[in-house]
């Protein structure tokens, strides 16, 4: 009885809504009726993740943003005030300092994903080209956030990597000013991040976010065993390796989300500033444009790319080659679906040639970032030139070695 | 090489300056942030010997008071000097043009200094001034070479000179180092003024996370919810999932 009689309810105002608005169509096209492989693994969480660390800065950044001024002679002292005079301020803070760096913690697992699951190959290449942007325009977002409580890190972070953009021939210094609306970095350079930062990059963030989903359950998600799970589908024209997202990766990613939950918390409430990683001691300095600090690095999750930046030598006094090995190192990120050659998609079915390329990569990419943070030395330099030849050797030879690569077969079904 | 990367970085950052500054082996300070009765004396110290010259224009007075369990009428007759009132911002009543005349820069807030320095570097630095007749506050620092600031804390302390003694390192090199040495006593002895130092420094720490407590508080019971609803979300997931082969 109470059953049926909320079904008719039900069923009458989604009668009315579906009349007017496709909401039972997106419900199944995505969730309910959206097959994913069922053979997902640890890897799979990361997406999700993804979706909810946005969620999560995208809210506590509009609490932040009412008890925030953008303003050079306050904002340090608002950031102050909301740890302190704001009911639950130093939450909502630490819950967004430390969500800015797990979104990239989720990120890079989410990409790293891709590459041993070959998630961006054939016919995912611009889920990938999404994913890539949303990479890039989530650095944007980072580094103009930084900016904002306005310590000495913010500033000189700030100042080292918008002079980065003055190292371009001839147009270089005009960019730069250009950027900081200002010689120096300065209140007028502040106004503008923060309006980038809390309205134009979020909008383009979601808009992006939109697009990479949208492409994802066009074609539908790849697996561990980087089959396509479409091939073969069952009497109801339903992949029979596939399961409904919803309910069953619904439940599951819940489990996802509070194991990470429990990892989040264990940083917002007993090491917010994670050894200086997340939040460095001299960001507790006010920024001061006559002190520069004795060492200045960015965050760790630029640090990779600020290593290389450092190692290619300069030419004539000009650091432009750096800058532009530093925009190469993304840039190449890119065509990563046209370089790789290999007839498998998954690493399970790829042979050691990869494999050992893969480790390579992934060892120097983590020695970059080590390096990014340290001062430099004869010896880092040195090792910071070897990991950079890696780190672009990967993707260089990758259309060599993935072909000669010795692949085993594919199975026509997924194992579990 | 060296070069071109040192070209690298003073394009980059102008008027970087490369110094070891204060490079030495830090003391531990060992604060217990639990011990309110270190805080609160710590807080004493604090607005006798500190809060002239700096401010901790962060911190109300009140807001100390609630967390360190001193009635209000206490905080307004032991912690505020300056006839303001309890809800007030803990300021200075020095001018700032002053305050650099006299210090040769303007002293810092103690607000978040804990947050920067950290907890040992403050135990330490207020350790180790030791008598230099060159200064102009007669003293120098260890921790902080050069310093404005002259030894605020030396009637409890006492004075210190420094002992140089020159030793040979490991690669043959000649290693100076530098002991301080206490030739005249302070009202304290060396244990109590260590336990006052740590009361101070205490107390800074505090005033840098205010809200540090209630964080851990609150964060124990958090994560005790998440992991009751990770068993319950595990057990519907393997529930769900029980028709999937």
């Amino acid at each position: 009885m109470a059953g049926n009689a909320s079904e008719k309810w039900q069923g009458g105002l989604r009668g009315w809504i579906d009349a007017r608005f496709p909401l039972s169509s997106m419900w199944n096209d995505h969730l309910a009726k959206y097959y994913a492989p069922k053979n997902f693994n640890f890897w799979y969480f990361f997406g999700s993740l993804a979706l909810l660390v946005l969620v999560l800065q995208i809210v506590t950044g509009i609490w932040l943003t009412m008890n925030y001024k953008p303003d050079a002679a306050l904002a340090f002292n608002s950031v102050e005030y909301i740890m302190r005079d704001v009911n639950w301020g130093w939450l909502i803070r630490y819950m967004h300092s430390t969500g800015a760096s797990a979104f990239f913690i989720v990120v890079y697992l989410h990409m790293f994903r891709g590459l041993i699951y070959g998630s961006f190959k054939k016919p995912r290449e611009l889920i990938w080209i999404f994913g890539m942007i949303i990479y890039v325009v989530l650095m944007a977002e980072a580094f103009m956030g930084y900016l904002l409580p306005w310590g000495q890190m913010s500033y000189w972070g700030a100042q080292v990597i918008i002079n980065l953009f003055g190292a371009i021939p001839g147009i270089g210094e005009t960019v730069a000013i250009w950027i900081r609306g200002d010689y120096v970095v300065a209140d007028a350079t502040l106004n503008r991040f923060f309006a980038f930062h809390v309205v134009a990059v979020p909008i383009v963030l979601l808009a992006l976010v939109v697009l990479h989903i949208l492409a994802l359950h066009e074609v539908g998600s790849n697996n561990p065993d980087g089959i396509e799970i479409k091939k073969n589908k069952g009497p109801d024209g339903n992949p029979i390796d596939g399961i409904p997202f919803h309910p069953y990766y619904t439940v599951k990613d819940i489990v996802g989300v509070i194991v990470f939950l429990i990892f989040f918390s264990i940083v917002v409430f007993f090491m917010p500033e994670m050894g200086g990683y997340f939040i460095e001691a001299n960001n507790f300095v006010p920024a001061d444009s006559l002190k520069t600090p004795v060492h200045i690095a960015p965050l760790w999750y630029f640090t990779p790319f600020y290593a290389i930046l450092r190692a290619v030598p300069s030419i004539g006094g000009s650091s432009f080659p750096g800058v532009l090995a530093m925009a190469l190192a993304i840039l190449v990120l890119f065509f990563l679906p046209w370089l790789d050659r290999s007839p498998v998609k998954s690493i399970r079915y790829r042979g050691n040639l990869y494999k050992a390329w893969l480790a390579a990569f992934v060892i120097s990419f983590f020695i970059l970032g080590w390096l990014g943070m340290e001062a430099p030395t004869e010896l880092y330099t040195l090792i910071s030139r070897i990991c950079t030849a890696i780190y672009f050797a990967f993707f260089l030879f990758m259309p060599f070695y993935t072909r000669m690569d010795k692949t085993k077969p594919v199975p026509d079904r997924v194992t579990s | 090489m060296k070069k071109q990367l040192l070209a690298i970085l003073l394009a980059l950052a102008p008027a970087c300056v490369f110094a070891n500054v204060g490079e030495i082996h830090l003391q531990q300070a060992n604060i217990d942030p639990n011990n309110t009765q270190s805080l609160q004396r710590g807080a004493r110290l604090f607005v006798n010997y500190c809060l002239s010259c700096h401010s901790a224009s962060l911190m109300r007075y009140e807001r100390v008071g609630k967390d360190l369990g001193i009635p209000e009428k206490l905080v307004a007759e032991n912690l505020i000097f300056t006839g303001g009132k309890p809800g007030d911002l803990m300021n200075v009543a020095m001018f700032p043009d002053d305050a650099k005349e006299w210090f040769g820069t303007l002293p810092p807030d103690l607000s978040v200094i804990a947050r920067s320095r950290g907890v040992d570097w403050l135990y330490t630095y207020l350790h180790t001034f030791y008598r230099d007749d060159s200064k102009l506050t007669g003293v120098n620092n260890l921790a902080f070479p050069d310093v404005g600031m002259p030894n605020v804390l030396w009637e409890l302390q006492g004075r210190q000179e420094p002992v140089i003694t020159t030793s040979r390192g490991h690669d043959g090199k000649e290693v100076k180092t530098v002991t301080l040495e206490l030739v005249e006593p302070g009202l304290l002895s060396p244990k109590e003024y260590d336990r006052a130092v740590r009361d101070l420094v205490n107390f800074l720490d505090y005033i840098g996370e205010p809200a540090k407590h209630e964080r851990r508080a609150l964060g124990v019971k958090v994560i005790m919810f998440l992991l009751v609803l990770l068993v319950v979300a595990y057990l519907m997931k393997r529930e769900f999932w029980k028709d999937v082969h």
